[in-house]
């Protein structure tokens, strides 16, 4: 059943492969219109984010960390690239409820084509990461070939978190707010300035539990520590991905048809 | 074999549930056992087939589930009971205009809402001067599509939607899009489509138009199907008798009285309008003060009534 469905889902992509492209265009055109910098703020939103937490933070959790600006930004892009993405996938159904109920097009089409624009985001910070990489003095390992793949588990997981939320807020509004409070949590909890090392050992087992803080933590053993994370990371991370696929693959098919129904 | 083939189709929407009332009412509800929800059947128990060729047309007054069920023809919608079975690629023009970005210049939005369509890259590259060139919007190809007037916005989706030519076309209340002589354009490309023996299913307030285009009819009322029939003109001579008197039919012998009662109204109307006229031409021979005037209202009635002729005009 599995295989089938991704023949399907594959022999639709190439159907309106056309039509992805037309919308991956729109939504990233549609993110800086009207602005002056345009693209520029790919670039920039992340960098005077991080300004402001090394101002902050520097001081108070930065004694002892080497390289803390390293440390603070790959938590703040993995960070920013999660939420984006999820953030955009739960609205991308409604943003375009009324192209839905007059057109008969696959409805994830909108989420995917989200997900890539905020994919490209990404890539974006990552370049500037990598800059600032250099001008730090960090040594590029030939660990950093294996960054591919905590990008890859988290595009997959974000689009089945995606497919939860796009489901939830068609039906539950409230979603957004729910959701905004624990995104906030979450940031907290995830490591993105301070280090854990200070906590008992159970307690930073249950980090762990925190896909985004495995990420993130993966690309801290690659940037500053230069080694190749253990199997365990890998098979987390593959784990949260399936993980929330599978429950976002469930929750489209389940709701997909009744979508049209509430727009 | 049949191109549409819709059975026993009821479609249900379901209001006052989660969604108008939000999470938190949702769950208080939920808890003081207090949730209720209010169906509401927008279509039940359908039943037509319409074979290539054909052409249906849907009538009913507001909110009988016209577009609902075309919603589930085209496969936005899936009924909540019965099935349909469709053969062919679908065109549907359903309330144009909505769906465009308006941020997005007139040659984007032709171009996405032509993805949409389903067309490809090349084929609208190709056709894209002949869009623009039939929604007359040549000199605004680079305008934002909100500074559009709705008319042109409608002209626009009118030409994206009916570059193909599609197995089964279906259309919405779009033959009324736009100024007078975009829609005889309209109205003549359509003409075009549909005799190239493309199946069409049209939803209409006009019954002359229905009358001239459909070999189908089928008569909705709240949902539920009236009539499916061949018959056009008899179930048309029914249905505007049905808008005048409000009485619904219940069976055959009910329709056939309508249908009988219109061509009656319909004689007797013609007689009247017949009469005044008859009597303003009169009034001008009387009265009339100019020669032009006065041989025009001879030349007339000699031609429809003479009978009504005093002997000094004939």
């Amino acid at each position: 059943m599995l295989s089938k469905t991704i023949k399907r889902v594959s022999r639709n992509m190439k159907e309106n492969a056309f039509l992805f492209t037309e919308l991956v265009n729109r939504d990233f055109q549609q993110r800086y219109k009207r602005t002056v910098l345009g693209m520029a703020w790919s670039i920039l939103s992340p960098l005077l984010q991080l300004l402001v937490m090394m101002v902050v933070f520097s001081h108070m959790f930065g004694r002892g960390v080497e390289h803390y600006t390293i440390y603070l930004f790959a938590g703040n892009i993995t960070f920013s690239y999660f939420s984006e993405s999820t953030n955009n996938g739960m609205r991308s159904l409604m943003e375009n409820s009324a192209i839905l109920s007059k057109i008969n097009v696959p409805k994830y089409l909108f989420l995917l084509s989200q997900n890539v624009s905020a994919l490209i985001n990404y890539a974006l910070t990552i370049a500037v990461f990598f800059l600032f990489c250099i001008g730090d003095g960090i040594k590029f390992t030939p660990a950093f070939f294996t960054l591919w793949y905590p990008i890859l588990c988290f595009v997959i997981m974000n689009i089945g978190i995606g497919m939860v939320l796009s489901a939830l807020y068609v039906f539950f509004r409230d979603i957004a707010y729910l959701y905004r409070v624990f995104l906030t949590l979450l940031s907290y909890l995830s490591a993105i300035f301070y280090t854990i090392d200070s906590f008992p050992a159970t307690f930073q087992r249950l980090f762990l539990l925190n896909p985004v803080y495995v990420n993130i933590k993966f690309w801290r053993l690659v940037v500053l520590d230069g080694i190749v994370p253990s199997a365990m990371y890998h098979l987390l991370l593959a784990g949260y991905a399936v993980l929330f696929l599978a429950i976002g693959a469930f929750f489209y098919k389940k709701f997909n048809h009744r979508f049209v129904y509430y727009f | 074999m049949a191109v549409i083939e819709c059975n026993d189709v009821s479609i249900r929407y379901i209001t006052g549930d989660f969604k108008s009332i939000g999470l938190k009412e949702f769950i208080m509800r939920k808890l003081t056992n207090n949730f209720h929800v209010k169906e509401f059947w927008a279509d039940r128990h359908v039943t037509f087939t319409i074979e290539k060729g054909d052409m249906l047309g849907i009538i009913g007054s507001n909110g009988a589930g016209k577009s609902t069920l075309l919603k589930a023809v085209t496969g936005i919608m899936l009924p909540t009971g019965g099935h349909i079975k469709t053969n062919g690629r679908i065109a549907a023009l359903l309330e144009l205009a909505s769906g465009f970005d308006p941020h997005m210049t007139v040659r984007e939005n032709t171009y996405l809402r032509g993805a949409m369509l389903g067309y490809t890259k090349e084929f609208l590259d190709e056709k894209y001067e002949e869009i623009i060139a039939f929604a007359e919007l040549e000199e605004f190809e680079d305008y934002m599509f909100k500074q559009l007037s709705s008319g042109m916005k409608s002209r626009l989706a009118f030409s994206v939607a009916c570059l193909v030519n599609p197995d089964i076309l279906i259309l919405d209340e779009v033959l009324s899009v736009g100024d007078g002589a975009f829609r005889k354009k309209s109205g003549d490309k359509m003409m075009e489509i549909l005799s190239g023996g493309t199946t069409g299913v049209l939803v209409s307030h006009s019954i002359e138009q229905v009358r001239d285009l459909c070999n189908k009819i089928l008569w909705l009322d709240h949902g539920n199907q009236i009539a499916f029939s061949e018959d056009v003109r008899l179930y048309c001579d029914a249905y505007e008798e049905f808008l005048f008197t409000k009485e619904l039919p219940q069976n055959d012998g009910d329709i056939e009285r309508l249908a009988h009662n219109f061509g009656v109204r319909m004689e007797e109307e013609r007689k009247r309008n017949e009469e005044q006229e008859v009597d303003r031409l009169e009034r001008i021979l009387e009265e009339g003060h100019s020669d032009a005037a006065i041989n025009a209202a001879i030349r007339v009635l000699q031609k429809g009534r003479p009978e009504a002729l005093i002997d000094q005009y004939r």
